[in-house]
């Protein structure tokens, strides 16, 4: 449903010989696939998901979402088609988990136009799906870090868009915040085919998590595949330039990887 | 209220905000020195020639209160505007420095005894619109060559630094005038609605108005602005144009409720607080909320500094001040 092809995009202006954030990255994503980002800090992960949410412009290369090139889409409809799930986010004011779910209609909403019965039973629906029903009528900037989460994806959800993306969706979670924002989003996926594209430093969650993994290494893609195939000690050493024990752990039902070593 | 649509919680926001705007329009006018009763006033069977009740309701008062109503509804929504553009609760009409440009040029006018006029208007409602049209040029300036991705924080120190700057600016100026001269610039500088017609109030509805038409195009936006950027940018709101808007409206009303009424405090910070502690935070709300409370709050501020210590007539940014000032205190300490 996704094509990304030779993308690059630079945070300097044109010409200034900054390096490229992304330098000729393409990616496929199949409809009801999840698909993970890995890579070390400032590999470019969180660039590539916001230059595919149509939030950053690429510099060059072209992103088509359902046969659409979407710099040809305006930004209503392209959030229609893609909704994305920031690392972190913190409300200025005491707005409740309702309005912060509410807020996903955004782009189904005219300039004037309110929230109606409907839009309020698909945010219902959104709470239920993320199990935050009993959550609504708190105040969001009260949750904890897990809730906070679930009720952002749930947002994600009341946009309605074909394609989740998110960014490093556990980072801030403890362990069992972890394993449930996992079984969340595997819950949803097989339930509801949503897709998925998610960066993360957890590649024990990529291992448990996605079909297909990609690799970005300053900006460029080193290794993308099946996950099985792609998650290996020789890509891990690769990436992050850390000797790791990759095998496949029957109890987990997955890889595991364990790192071992700073490698030599 | 949570359980209600957004809908029906616009519809009583907008009747219980608007009956206490609309009384205290009504009522305020009433009370001063001299007593006159509601029923004279609007009784038809008395000739307006005839008929003191109405002339001094008409002409002396109502000119006032609804000068208070203006700059307290203009104060009172660019707080609520400045508030969600910076991502910061505690931001004010005050804080990214038009007021403190309004001030330089209303203390330039002052001091160099400018004396013209346009459209009605003398130097110094003209000059201080001018200081807020120069600071609003500054603040727009850093807010266009601001780079991609950089956060509020920045404008937000730019808008300090340009305070201090024209802080010193304003001491400089009044540094140089004569006595009487800063006489003038300090009462100037105390806020005061002692407006002696409607010709002023006519001419800063000019600003207001357009500025009006920005406000309205943004309160759904500021929702997803206040939550991030991104995840604005994300859901299809139209980042740089509503921020750009944001910042010349709520400018332009500070800079017409300032050339107006003086530098009146705190009510740009308050009234948002206060209407926020029974709306929710949904500007859908908050916005014609925090317009229709400020113009009945500095209505009644002022009310209370024309009869508190009468015949004397306080400037009302002192009232605002000594009533504001703990009611701020409060809010925030109740919030830690």
């Amino acid at each position: 449903m996704l094509q990304a092809r030779d993308l690059s995009f630079s945070y300097g202006r044109p010409g200034d010989g900054s390096p490229n954030a992304i330098d000729g990255v393409s990616l496929d994503v199949a409809r009801g696939a999840i698909v993970g980002l890995l890579g070390p800090n400032g590999s470019g992960k969180t660039t590539l998901l916001r230059i595919l949410a149509g939030v950053l412009p690429a510099r060059a290369g072209r992103v088509v979402i359902d046969g659409t090139p979407i710099h040809a889409l305006p930004r209503r409809a392209i959030a229609r088609r893609v909704a994305m799930v920031p690392q972190e986010t913190q409300s200025a004011f005491d707005f409740s988990v309702m309005d912060i779910v509410l807020m996903g209609r955004y782009p189904h909403l005219g300039p004037f136009e309110l929230e109606g019965a409907r839009d309020r039973q698909i945010a219902r629906e959104a709470l239920a799906a993320t199990g935050t029903t009993s959550l609504a009528a708190r105040a969001f900037g009260s949750l904890s870090g897990g809730e906070k989460q679930r009720v952002v994806v749930a947002a994600a959800l009341a946009q309605q868009a074909d394609l989740l993306l998110l960014d490093e969706p556990t980072a801030a979670l403890d362990l069992r915040y972890q394993f449930e924002i996992a079984d969340l989003l595997r819950g949803l996926n097989a339930r509801g085919g949503t897709t998925m594209v998610l960066s993360t430093h957890d590649l024990n969650l990529a291992a448990a998590l996605c079909g297909r993994v990609v690799l970005l290494r300053d900006g460029r893609v080193i290794a993308s595949g099946a996950t099985s195939d792609t998650l290996t000690a020789d890509n891990v050493r690769g990436l992050y330039g850390v000797d790791a024990d990759v095998r496949f752990h029957p109890q987990a039902g997955h890889l595991t990887v364990v790192p071992v070593a700073r490698a030599r | 209220m949570l359980r209600r649509s957004i809908r029906a919680r616009l519809g009583w926001t907008l009747i219980a905000f608007g009956a206490l705007a609309g009384a205290a329009c009504v009522l305020a006018p009433l009370a001063g020195s001299t007593p006159i009763r509601l029923r004279a006033v609007f009784n038809p069977s008395i000739p307006y020639a005839d008929n003191i009740d109405a002339q001094i309701f008409f002409v002396a008062r109502l000119p006032r209160v609804l000068a208070a109503a203006l700059v307290g509804a203009a104060l009172a929504v660019s707080g609520v505007v400045f508030q969600a553009l910076l991502r910061n609760p505690l931001a004010s009409p005050d804080t990214l420095g038009v007021s403190a440009g309004a001030s330089l040029g209303a203390m330039i006018a002052i001091t160099f005894g400018l004396d013209f006029s346009l459209l009605g208007l003398s130097a110094v409602p003209l000059a201080t619109f001018a200081g807020a049209a120069g600071a609003l040029a500054v603040v727009y300036g850093l807010s266009v060559a601001r780079r991609r991705g950089t956060s509020a924080m920045v404008l937000l120190l730019g808008g300090v630094t340009l305070q201090v700057l024209l802080g010193a600016a304003i001491a400089c100026i009044q540094f140089l005038a004569d006595f009487t001269q800063t006489f003038r610039n300090v009462r100037w500088l105390m806020g005061s609605l002692d407006v002696a017609s409607f010709a002023p109030i006519a001419a800063s509805l000019v600003p207001m108005l357009a500025a009006a038409v920005g406000f309205a195009t943004l309160p759904h936006a500021l929702n997803l602005l206040s939550v991030g950027a991104e995840s604005a940018a994300a859901r299809g709101v139209a980042v740089e144009r509503s921020e750009r808007v944001a910042l010349v409206s709520a400018s332009i009303a500070t800079g017409a409720a300032v050339s107006l009424a003086g530098p009146v405090s705190f009510i740009g910070i308050i009234v948002p607080h206060l209407v926020r502690l029974l709306v929710g935070a949904d500007h859908r709300l908050v916005m014609p909320a925090s317009a229709l409370f400020g113009a009945a709050f500095l209505i009644a501020c002022d009310l209370l500094a024309r009869t508190i210590a009468a015949p004397l007539e306080l400037p009302v940014g002192i009232v605002t001040a000594i009533i504001g000032g703990p009611i701020f205190l409060w809010l925030l300490f109740r919030r830690a």
